[in-house]
């Protein structure tokens, strides 16, 4: 899938690589976890109240639109993050989720 | 002597010159900022290990990032300095943080919150799409990760950040597809006598937009937004507008980013109890500061974006005054002549902030003209017809009885990009004034906490 994001200048950062959904991905050494998800691919969750997927609002940690999780359940924004090596990452809520519009 | 407990909430420029004149006057302050690096939004800092130099990063404005990077360089390990903690409440005499999952406490004999602020926005429809972001999310895209928010960018809403971010994007080589104002010629010409009052920033935003034209991107002024298309799974593919001229303007692009200036970071003083005030020029609410920053509060003071929009340089003389303030209360020696400079420095740009709300105007009719399918709230799906139901049905004209009904505001950002549109939406719903409606209520946490946070002893 095409990325949603354009990398610009700063290409010549070192790897770094981690699993997002059970499948794993390369990023470069200060990507946040939106820039190393929104590169590859165009969304980084479903939205709890439609069928919509989100891909974050703000970058600044303020609209909480790019919640993702860590295996064990820990939630973290995505645009405040940093990716590091070995990271698990799900993009699903771990906890249950139930349709709230239809 | 300097035994009292500063601390300052914020290390934007307002936070760093509030620093460093309290250090010069023999105090140690301790200053907490959400963010792992110092700068704020506006001077953030790029990771390590990325290589662009001030200029490319900061332009025209950096000499001042510099500047303003090494004064915080300098002032490191004369204050305390808690990067990356959130302060979720406070209560008289007592700030409640949370750093990295851990929770503590910290008191205080004086607070000065500089606190900043988010993009100001105005709903469209099919904004929630994926590929819409803030105008400001749109720069730390590039300033902070080298990136573009999209393939084909468009910018839309109003304010000098629409020029500024737009030709950012294209001196790094981004596609912008087109930017679309929605503020028209005329009202920047009778603003003109007020900008005046700082024509090198006149004129640095003039030299932007003749960029913009010279790079061919078709600029569009006086614009009515009326969709964001595309669609729930891909997310945004264009743009359809209304021009000036009356004519439907479509733009392709997989990115839009959309804001109207800003708004200002309330909720810490609103839970200290500080009283607000409605501020006519730009149509929102605003602490309610002194002259030097004290609020309604004893011991509690604001200074930058987060009491009055004013921008960066504003927010560091507004700092520097804070900072002497709360030396005066303290009955401590200060530098008269660099208070009425900082003082004289405000002035002229408070007459240049009522110049840029006069230009680019906060666009409130849109509002009124959402139709009822638009989402307002993005983080609940909640549309204007639900929101205007609860004002027909249920009487409900007052902000915080509107969200209560509708949960407009009461979402994962908690109002930060629905709250003034909404309290818009429903004003033209009971047709009072915006005013009237209200603000919403901060709330703590302010913003949202894991419940698995432990405690840690101070």
């Amino acid at each position: 899938m095409k990325g949603r994001f354009v990398r610009l200048a700063e290409q010549g950062r070192p790897t770094v690589s981690l699993t997002v959904d059970g499948a794993a991905i390369e990023a470069l050494q200060g990507d946040t976890l939106m820039v190393a998800l929104l590169t590859q691919g165009n969304a980084l969750r479903q939205s709890e109240f439609d069928s919509g997927r989100r891909a974050g609002f703000c970058l600044m940690g303020a609209c909480q639109d790019c919640w993702v999780w860590t295996r064990s359940g820990e939630r973290l924004r995505a645009c405040s993050n940093e990716v590091r090596e070995g990271l698990d990452i799900v993009t699903t809520q771990p906890e249950a989720t139930w349709p709230l519009h239809g | 002597m300097a035994t009292a407990r500063i601390v300052i909430v914020g290390a934007g420029p307002a936070g760093i010159r509030c620093a460093e004149t309290l250090v010069a006057a023999g105090f140690k302050p301790m200053l907490i900022d959400e963010n792992r690096r110092d700068g704020g939004q506006i001077y953030r800092r790029q990771p390590q290990g990325f290589t662009r130099n001030y200029a490319t990063l900061y332009g025209t404005e950096a000499r001042k990032a510099q500047d303003l990077h090494e004064s915080f360089d300098r002032l490191r390990g004369a204050i305390d300095y808690r990067p990356d903690t959130l302060v979720w409440n406070l209560t008289a005499g007592q700030l409640c943080c949370v750093s990295q999952g851990k929770h503590s406490t910290v008191d205080y004999d004086a607070l000065i919150l500089c606190t900043g602020a988010t993009d100001r926005l105005m709903p469209i429809e099919g904004w929630q799409l994926a590929g819409t972001y803030s105008l400001g999310g749109a720069q730390i895209a590039l300033k902070s990760q080298a990136v573009s928010i999209g393939h084909s960018v468009v910018f839309m809403g109003s304010g000098p950040l629409l020029y500024l971010v737009a030709s950012q994007y294209v001196k790094a080589g981004a596609k912008v597809a087109a930017v679309l104002d929605t503020s028209p010629f005329s009202k920047r010409i009778g603003a003109l006598p007020k900008l005046l009052a700082r024509p090198g920033l006149l004129f640095t935003g003039m030299k932007l937009l003749a960029q913009l034209y010279r790079a061919k991107i078709p600029v569009h002024l006086g614009i009515k937004p009326l969709v964001v298309q595309g669609d729930a799974e891909t997310g945004v593919s264009g743009v359809r507008v209304l021009t000036a001229r009356g004519e439907t303007l479509n733009v392709d692009c997989d990115a839009v980013a959309l804001g109207y200036h800003l708004r200002p970071e309330t909720q810490l003083a609103d839970l200290a109890g500080c009283r607000m005030r409605f501020d006519e020029a730009s149509g929102q609410w605003w602490l309610a500061v002194d002259e030097e920053g004290r609020t309604s509060v004893s011991g509690v003071y604001a200074a930058g974006d987060g009491s009055k929009i004013r921008g960066a340089d504003a927010a560091e003389h507004a700092g520097r005054l804070a900072a002497m303030a709360l030396l005066e209360d303290l009955h401590q020696p200060i530098n008269a002549g660099l208070r009425d400079e900082q003082r004289q420095a405000l002035a002229v740009m408070d007459q240049f902030r009522l110049g840029l709300a006069q230009a680019f105007p906060w666009p409130a009719e849109q509002a009124k003209a959402l139709p009822d399918t638009a989402i307002v709230c993005r983080c609940e799906m909640i549309s204007a017809g639900e929101l205007r139901a609860v004002v027909s049905e249920k009487g409900a004209c007052e902000v915080n009885r509107a969200k209560a009904f509708s949960r407009v505001g009461m979402g994962r950002c908690q109002g930060r990009y629905c709250s003034q549109a909404g309290a818009e939406v429903i004003a033209a719903a009971a047709g009072v004034s915006v005013q009237q409606v209200g603000r919403q209520r901060g709330q703590a946490p302010v913003k949202p906490l894991s419940i698995l946070t432990e405690e840690v002893s101070p």
